[in-house]
Formats: structure tokens, C-alpha cells, sequence
């Protein structure tokens, strides 16, 4: 295949990969941060906002030695499950959900915040359980809050850089993405072909950006909010 | 009918009181809840509700125990049969109005008497549409019948009516007379309103610091004569008068302040009303 083509299927499945693991971890996670009183909240709060302050060569860093073979964590994973993280396609999924955790829980945990403290009240008082009142009252009326940290963690993921050249290096087919591309194209003086692949990346974020926005005002239009 | 002997602490630390209320309330009464802000009034219908926790001691519903402290027995508000209704509304957004009363049948089969909650709150012709579009007073009846829908033993109703412009509230005071006459139903009600709480209960109970300070009849529907032991000046302008009157327990009436300018602690009060 086309190494072009090759290099943005690989793109894109990393990031559907990486937001779709990110949405399952990052509601509970979410979800339990807007309701917790405890005095561990500020700590896991400051934990899951670590990558945005960082740069992703101190993440990618450090993940590279949790991860490598000779490490306990990396030792176990390759021993006993047969799962390599250095330099692989999975390992690049687990950076990713990692480095943009932030970007998912943070839009879900406010949104939660902003609901009227009475809304699930009202729903137990009807006789309903957390689980059915978290899905039917809750999520639904957060829907804005999780297209957007939907989008920001695919987008995040997608402009990754710094953290999958850690960690993946650039292997066509298996963790040579978009991002690593240009670099690479840069390094070795072919400036068209880098070219390509930034202005691809351009229209496409502007793309998705444009569909969010668009979507977002006619929801608030047809809920009259 | 219900009982309730509860105690709860409120308040932060210098300003804290006790809540400690003892009451009963009949199958069909409508019982008022009157007094100043923060004395606890809308604390009182959650911790009924069962949304506060923390608290101490009993409350029994026709037989059925839904809180007792010392037999650690503390009922959700899942399974209690009450329904409260907030002063802010709190419809669900995401859906109609059907599918907001829908939510809240246990049974989806009871087609008949939904349709009679929705004949009785009018609600037929705003059905298919979502809370956002309606006006404040739809929204609480659409909150109303939304209580209704579960058959609660007591209806709990915090300030219901308190957001709303005079003419809707006059109208709904109409429609929560009527549901709590037709579906047969123990009421209460919390309200700052005066008039409003006079027009509605058939008892008013009078809430100071956490504490009962009183009950009263729906005056001035009825008579009543006895001697002034205390008066407090409120901030509508209306007169707390504590009578002794016949009756065990001193009755607390509530009478505009510019009616009764020459009023005296002491002072034999008689209102006769044809």
C-alpha cells in the first residue's frame, strides 16, 4: 500500500482506538470525580491533568522505561501476556490514552459539575437507581460535554507527537503516523511530501471542528437551551 | 397516615441548631409548613424524601418503617412512596413531557390512570414537547403530575409556587387542591406565602430554629378566641400571635399588621367570622 495512505489509516485508527478506550475509562472516571467528596479527589485530579502541563518527551520518556522488557511492568506484560509496548502499535494506543485522559475527563467531570444537584435527586425520588438515572438523566443531559471531550481526545491524539516518537519510533505500518511523518519527510529535505501531509491534517481537523460546532448549535436549537 | 420524630443537626458550627421535629400527619390532610428561611423547612421534606442522611430517629408510613436510627433502618428514597416536588421545577430536560412521566411509572401498563394525570394537569397539548419551550408554571405542572405518577402515600411540596407570577399561582393553587382532594393524598406544604399557605392547608404548622413552635387552623376560615401570649413582628408585615386558647397546645395565627395596629401581649383576642 502507498505508504501515504498507509500512514493516515494508521493515524486514524490509533486515534478511533485510543478515544474509544478513553470514553469507556474516562466517564466513570469522570462520573465519580463529580460526585466524590474525598480528600483523595484533588490528588487523582492532579495525576490526570499531569500530561497537560508536561512535555510529552518527559511522558514518553518514562513510559518508554515502564514499558520497556527489561522493566518490571514491561517484563510481565511481554512474559506472561505476550504483550510488547515498545515500538508497537499497542503501545502507541496505550501512550495515547495516557497522554489525552485529560482531554476526556476534564469536558465529561464539568459537565457533570454544571447539572443541577436536584436532577438525580428527582430521578431517585421517582424511584430510579444510580445506574439508571446516570444513563438516562445524566449522560443525555451532557451530550455537548462528550461530543466535545470525544473530539478534543481524537484530535489530541491525532496531533500527537512528542510521546509516540518516544515510544514508537517510526516504523511504517505500525507506529509511523501523520505527525512522525512530517517530521521525518522534514528531516530528510523532501518538503512537498511533508506538505501533503500537513495540509491534509489541516482540512481534516478544520473538518471535524466544523461538524462539532455545527452540531452543537442545532442541539441547543432544537432543545431551546 | 404518617409519623415522623426526627432530629438533625444543621447549620455550621456557631449557627448550628437541631432540627427536631414531632409530627403526624392524616391520610388527606394538607398540612402547611410555615416559618422564617433557613429554619429548616425544606431540610424537613428531605430528610422525608430520604435524600438526607445523618439523621436520628423514626418515621413510619402506614405501617411501614422507612426510617428508624436505632434499628438502622434507613429506607432509600428509592422505595419510599413519596413524592417531592422542587422549587426550581427540575423536569428533565432531555425529555418531552410524556416521556418525563413515563420515566417515573413503575408500571408501564397503567396507560388509564396516566391519561387521567394528564387529563387532570392538562397537559395533552404540550405532550411532545421539551421542558425548555414550556413556561414556569407548565413546567410545574408537568413536575406535578410527574409525582403523581408513582401514587405517592404523602405528596412533598417544597415552595412550589414561589418562582411564578401571581396569576399562575392562583391557578396552580386551584390544580393542587384538586389532585390532593381527587387522588386522596397527605400533603405538605412548604411556602412563604402567607395568603397562599391560609388558602391551601388545613393546618399549618409554624417552624422557628428547627423547632415547632406552634400549630394553627386555616385562620382566618374559622373563629377563634383566647389570650395573646406572645407576638412577633414578621418581615411581611404580618403579626405571629401565639394564643392560649382553650385547646392543649397554643395556636399560632398570623394576622396583617395594619388590621391589628392596638394588639398587646395580655390581650383577649376575639375573631368571629360569619
Amino acid at each position: 500500500m502507498d505508504l501515504f495512505y498507509q500512514t493516515f489509516q494508521l493515524t486514524l485508527s490509533l486515534a478511533f482506538s485510543a478515544t474509544f478506550i478513553l470514553l469507556i475509562l474516562g466517564l466513570p472516571i469522570a462520573y465519580l470525580l463529580s460526585r466524590t467528596q474525598s480528600g483523595w479527589k484533588p490528588l487523582l485530579e492532579a495525576l490526570i491533568s499531569l500530561p497537560l502541563v508536561l512535555p510529552p518527551t518527559v511522558l514518553g520518556f518514562y513510559l518508554l522505561l515502564a514499558l520497556s522488557p527489561n522493566s518490571m511492568l514491561g517484563g510481565f506484560l511481554a512474559e506472561q501476556l505476550g504483550i510488547k509496548l515498545i515500538f508497537s502499535f499497542e503501545g502507541l494506543i496505550a501512550g495515547s490514552v495516557i497522554y489525552s485522559l485529560p482531554f476526556m475527563v476534564q469536558p465529561i467531570q464539568s459537565g457533570f459539575e454544571n447539572l443541577p444537584g436536584n436532577l438525580a435527586e428527582a430521578s431517585y425520588v421517582l424511584g430510579k437507581s444510580k445506574l439508571t438515572t446516570l444513563f438516562k438523566v445524566l449522560i443525555p443531559n451532557i451530550k455537548p460535554s462528550i461530543i466535545t471531550a470525544i473530539v478534543l481526545s481524537f484530535a489530541h491524539t491525532i496531533g500527537e507527537f512528542g510521546v509516540i516518537l518516544m515510544i514508537g519510533g517510526n516504523i511504517p505500518g505500525e507506529t509511523r503516523v501523520a505527525s512522525i511523518a512530517i517530521y521525518d519527510e522534514v528531516e530528510a529535505m523532501n518538503y512537498a511530501i511533508a506538505n501533503r501531509y500537513a495540509l491534509v491534517l489541516i482540512v481534516f481537523s478544520f473538518l471535524i471542528l466544523l461538524l462539532v460546532y455545527t452540531f452543537n448549535k442545532k442541539y441547543f436549537r432544537i432543545k431551546g437551551r | 397516615m404518617m409519623q415522623i420524630q426526627i432530629k438533625k443537626k444543621l447549620g455550621f458550627e456557631k449557627h448550628s441548631f437541631d432540627l427536631d421535629v414531632n409530627l403526624e400527619i392524616q391520610k388527606g390532610e394538607l398540612l402547611g409548613i410555615s416559618g422564617p428561611s433557613g429554619s429548616g423547612k425544606t431540610t424537613l421534606l428531605r430528610i422525608i424524601a430520604g435524600l438526607e442522611k445523618k439523621v436520628a430517629g423514626t418515621i413510619s408510613c402506614n405501617d411501614q418503617l422507612w426510617l428508624h436510627s436505632e434499628k438502622k433502618v434507613f429506607l432509600p428514597p428509592q422505595k419510599r412512596k413519596a413524592g417531592l416536588v422542587f422549587q426550581d421545577y427540575v423536569v428533565f430536560p432531555n425529555m418531552t413531557v410524556r416521556q418525563n412521566l413515563q420515566f417515573a411509572q413503575d408500571n408501564k401498563e397503567e396507560k388509564a390512570y396516566l391519561d387521567q394525570i394528564i387529563a387532570v394537569m392538562q397537559l395533552e397539548h404540550i405532550l411532545s414537547q421539551y421542558p425548555a419551550t414550556l413556561s414556569g408554571g407548565q413546567k410545574q405542572r408537568v413536575a406535578l403530575a410527574r409525582a403523581l405518577v408513582r401514587k405517592p402515600a404523602i405528596l412533598l411540596l417544597d415552595e412550589p409556587l414561589s418562582a411564578l407570577d401571581s396569576d399562575m399561582r392562583n391557578q396552580l393553587q386551584d390544580f393542587i387542591m384538586t389532585i390532593h382532594q381527587q387522588f386522596e393524598l397527605s400533603t405538605l406544604l412548604v411556602s412563604h406565602n402567607h395568603e397562599e399557605i391560609v388558602r391551601m392547608s388545613d393546618r399549618i404548622l409554624h417552624l422557628q430554629k428547627g423547632k415547632i413552635t406552634g400549630y394553627s387552623d386555616s385562620l382566618p376560615k374559622k373563629g377563634i378566641s383566647g389570650i395573646v401570649t406572645n407576638i412577633q413582628v414578621r418581615q411581611d408585615a404580618y403579626l405571629e400571635i401565639s394564643l392560649q386558647t382553650e385547646a392543649k397546645q397554643p395556636v399560632i395565627i398570623l394576622l396583617p399588621q395594619q388590621d391589628y395596629p392596638n394588639i398587646k401581649k395580655g390581650s383577649i383576642l376575639n375573631i368571629q367570622i360569619p
